[in-house]
C-alpha cells in the first residue's frame, strides 16, 4: 500500500554535495555560519519536529507489543509483580492451540471456534456483503433524483459506534422485540432460544448486524470508484449496442478492481480483529456462540486475569493478520501496486 | 433553466419558478440534469429506496421508542406515539449524566484528533524534506505501526497506563489514542508535505525565515487540506473508541465517554427500554451531526487512505 521506495530519491541536488547536507536547498539559510553549527543545527529540528511523535509512538505502540510477545511466554496474571511470573515457554501458545500442557483446563477448542467464527466472517464478507455492495453500487452509480441524500443516508451507519449501533440491535433483536413480533406477524418462526441466543441463529445475527454496520462503506467507496471511470468508455460501448450488464462486466467491474480489491483487503484485517461489535452483543455470546479471537483475548486475559495467555492469543492475532496480509498483497493486490506505480511514473 | 427572453432578471427567474407547476419543474429537472425518465431510473430510485428504508428504519424505531412508554412500546411498536412521551428523553437530557459524557467524549477527541495532526505532521514534516541517514528507517518505524492494532498491545497497555497511575483520568486515553492514530497520519501527510512546491521553502529561506518560521506561518496553512482530512478519520475513530474506555474509565459512570456511557446505561436500566432508546438515539446524534457536515471529507479521507 505504501510505496516506502520511491521516497526520499530523485528529491535536492545530488548526495554528497556538502551545500545539500542541511536540506535540499542548496542554497544555505543565511543564519547558518559554519558546517558544523549547520549540523547541531539540523538535529535540533529534527528531534524537534519528530521527537515528541517518535516518544508517544515507541511509549504506547511499540513498547507495549513488544511486552505482549514477552508476556505470551509467561504464566502471569497481571496482578502480581512481573519478577514473580513463571517462565513457560511456548506453553500458552500450546495451551491455546492444542490441548491444556500444563494447564488444568484447555482453552483450544473455544479458540478454534472463535478462530472459526473470524474466518467465517471474512467469507461471508466476500460472499454477500461484496456482491450485494457492488450490485448496488451500479444501480445507484447513475443521475437520478435525490442522488446526494441517498448516498449520504446510505453511508451514515459508518460513523456509528459499533457500541450504539450494537446497543440498538439488541433492543430490536430483543427476544419479545419488535423483530419477533415482525416475524410472527408474516407467519415467520423466529429463533426459539432468542436472536442472540440461538446457538444456530446467533452467528447469522451478528453477522448481519456487522453488515448493516458496514455495507454502507463498501458502497461509498465502490461508487467513488465507478466516479472515476471514464464516461466515454461507457458511452462508446452503449452505442456499440452493448447491454447494461455487459457494460458493467466488461467495463465498470475491471476498472473498479482496484478499489474492490484493497476494500477486500481492509474488510479482511477488520474481521479478524473484531470486537467491539461482538463484545457489546452479550461478550461474544452466552456460550461464546458468535465469539471472535479478540473477543476470547479479553475475556480470558484481561476478565480472568490470565495476561500471559491473553498476551499468546494477541500474538497470534498479530500473526494471523499479518500471514493473511502479505498473502494478500503477495498474490492479489501485487498487480495493483506495480501498475499505479507506472502510472504515477 | 429558465426564461429565454433577453432581459431576464432574478426577480423573473423566481417568479416563474413559482409559477410553474410541480409536475412541469419535474420535468424539467429530468431533461436538464440528463436523468432519462425511463425503467431503469426508476429501477435505481427503487433500490435506492429499499437501501434507505433498510438504513434508517431501525434507526427511526429507535429515536420513536424513546417517545413512547413501556406500554406504548408493548401494545403497539410501530407507527407514531400517541401521546408522545417526553420523559424519557427529558429525564435524560436534564439528569447531567449524558451531558457529562458527552463533555468527556468531546474532550477525548479533540484533544487525540489535535495531537494526531500537530504531531503527525511535525513528523511528517522532516521526514519528507530533510536528509539525514536515520530517515528511512524513522519512517519505516512509523509504517509499521500500521500493523499493530491496538486490540494486539491492549494487555500491557493498560499495565503500562495503570503504573503510569492514569486509569480513570482522560489522558490515559488521549496519549495511546494519539500514538496509534499517528502511522497513518504520518504516512498521508509526508507525500502531501513533499508535494508543496520547493520553490515555496527555498524563496522562504532566502527571506531569512527559519525552518521552523517556515513550518509554523507558511507550511502548515497550505497543508491544511492533508490535515483535515487525517483530523476527521482520528476524530471519528476517537469518538467511537470502545476498547480503551472499557478497561480504562470503570467504576464512576461520570468519568466515562459516550459508548460505553451507552452500555453501562444499558446494563443498570436493563427493564426500561424505552429510556435506553431514548439514550441510545441521543448518543447517536452528534455523531450524526458531526457526520453530515463532514460526509465529504470522510469520503475523501477514506479513498485518499486506500490509495495512499
Amino acid at each position: 500500500m505504501v510505496n516506502t521506495a520511491a521516497s526520499g530519491k530523485g528529491k535536492g541536488p545530488a548526495p554528497g554535495a556538502k551545500a545539500s547536507a542541511a536540506g535540499p536547498s542548496p542554497e544555505r539559510p543565511m543564519t547558518r555560519k559554519t558546517p558544523r553549527s549547520g549540523e547541531a543545527r539540523k538535529w535540533g529540528e529534527i528531534t524537534l519536529f519528530v521527537g515528541p511523535a517518535l516518544v508517544m509512538f515507541l511509549v504506547f505502540v511499540v513498547y507495549p507489543v513488544a511486552s505482549a510477545l514477552r508476556y505470551s511466554f509467561y504464566k502471569w496474571n497481571g496482578v502480581k509483580a512481573f519478577s514473580e511470573a513463571e517462565f513457560i515457554g511456548l506453553e500458552n501458545y500450546r495451551r491455546a492451540l492444542f490441548g491444556p500442557g500444563v494447564f488444568k483446563t484447555a482453552y483450544s477448542e473455544p479458540f478454534w471456534t472463535a478462530i472459526g467464527h473470524n474466518f467465517a466472517i471474512i467469507a461471508l464478507s466476500m460472499s454477500i456483503q461484496l456482491p450485494l455492495a457492488l450490485i448496488i453500487a451500479l444501480i445507484l452509480n447513475r443521475r437520478f433524483p435525490g442522488r446526494t441524500a441517498v448516498r449520504l443516508i446510505i453511508f451514515a451507519p459508518y460513523v456509528l459506534s459499533e457500541v450504539i449501533a450494537g446497543v440498538m440491535w439488541l433492543i430490536i433483536f430483543d427476544p419479545n422485540g419488535i423483530a419477533t413480533k415482525l416475524f410472527t406477524d408474516l407467519g415467520l418462526t423466529p429463533p426459539a432460544g432468542g436472536w442472540f441466543e440461538d446457538q444456530k441463529w446467533g452467528f447469522w445475527t451478528v453477522f448481519f448486524v456487522v453488515t448493516w454496520k458496514y455495507l454502507g462503506l463498501a458502497i461509498i467507496l465502490f461508487l467513488a470508484g465507478l466516479s472515476g471511470v471514464p464516461q466515454e468508455l461507457q458511452e462508446a460501448a452503449s452505442i456499440d449496442g452493448a447491454s447494461w450488464w455487459q457494460i458493467q462486466r466488461r467495463i465498470n467491474i475491471p476498472l473498479i478492481g482496484p478499489t474492490i480489491r484493497i476494500w477486500a483487503f481492509l474488510s479482511i484485517i477488520g474481521s479478524i480483529q473484531l470486537f467491539d461489535m461482538v463484545w457489546v452483543l452479550n461478550k461474544g455470546g452466552t456460550v461464546g456462540q458468535y465469539s471472535t479471537i479478540a473477543s476470547f483475548m479479553m475475556d480470558k486475559g484481561f476478565f480472568r486475569k490470565d495476561m500471559g495467555f491473553g498476551s499468546a492469543i494477541a500474538v497470534i492475532m498479530f500473526l494471523i493478520s499479518l500471514i493473511v496480509a502479505l498473502l494478500y498483497m503477495f498474490f492479489i493486490l501485487r498487480r495493483d501496486n506495480s501498475d499505479s506505480v507506472k502510472k504515477a511514473r | 433553466m429558465a426564461s429565454t427572453t433577453q432581459s431576464t432578471t432574478v426577480e423573473d427567474i423566481r417568479a416563474a419558478k413559482k409559477a410553474r407547476s410541480l409536475r412541469q419543474r419535474f420535468r424539467d429537472y429530468f431533461a436538464q440534469s440528463g436523468i432519462d425518465n425511463s425503467a431503469s431510473t426508476y429501477l435505481s430510485v427503487g433500490v435506492a429506496l429499499v437501501a434507505v428504508a433498510v438504513t434508517v428504519g431501525p434507526i427511526l424505531y429507535l429515536i420513536l421508542g424513546g417517545f413512547r412508554s413501556l406500554q406504548q412500546l408493548a401494545e403497539n411498536p410501530t407507527g407514531l406515539p400517541s401521546p408522545w412521551v417526553m420523559s424519557n428523553y427529558s429525564g435524560i437530557l436534564g439528569s447531567g449524566l449524558f451531558w457529562r459524557q458527552f463533555l468527556n467524549s468531546s474532550i477525548v477527541s479533540l484533544a487525540t484528533t489535535a495531537g494526531v495532526v500537530v504531531f503527525g505532521t511535525m513528523a511528517a514534516y522532516p521526514l519528507a524534506r530533510y536528509k539525514f541517514k536515520a530517515r528511512e528507517f524513522i519512517f519505516v518505524i512509523f509504517t509499521t505501526g500500521l500493523m499493530f492494532p491496538l486490540t494486539v498491545a491492549i494487555l500491557p497497555l493498560y499495565l503500562l497506563i495503570h503504573d503510569m497511575g492514569l486509569v480513570g483520568n482522560l489522558f490515559g486515553l488521549i496519549l495511546p489514542q494519539i500514538a496509534f492514530g499517528l502511522p497513518l497520519t504520518v504516512i498521508i501527510m509526508r507525500p502531501f508535505i513533499r508535494a508543496l512546491p520547493q520553490e515555496l521553502e527555498e524563496a522562504a529561506f532566502i527571506d531569512g525565515v527559519t525552518r521552523i518560521g517556515y513550518f509554523w506561518r507558511i507550511l502548515l496553512p497550505l497543508a491544511r487540506p492533508g490535515m483535515v482530512t487525517v483530523g476527521v478519520l482520528a476524530f471519528i475513530g476517537s469518538w467511537n473508541a470502545y476498547l480503551l474506555p472499557l478497561l480504562l474509565l470503570t467504576g464512576d459512570p461520570h468519568r466515562m465517554t459516550l459508548p460505553l456511557g451507552v452500555t453501562i446505561f444499558q446494563g443498570q436500566h436493563a427493564s426500561d427500554t424505552t429510556a435506553i432508546m431514548a439514550y441510545t438515539s441521543l448518543s447517536m446524534v452528534p455523531a450524526l451531526i458531526f457526520f453530515v457536515f463532514m460526509e465529504r471529507r470522510i469520503v475523501d479521507g477514506l479513498t485518499g487512505a486506500i490509495k495512499g
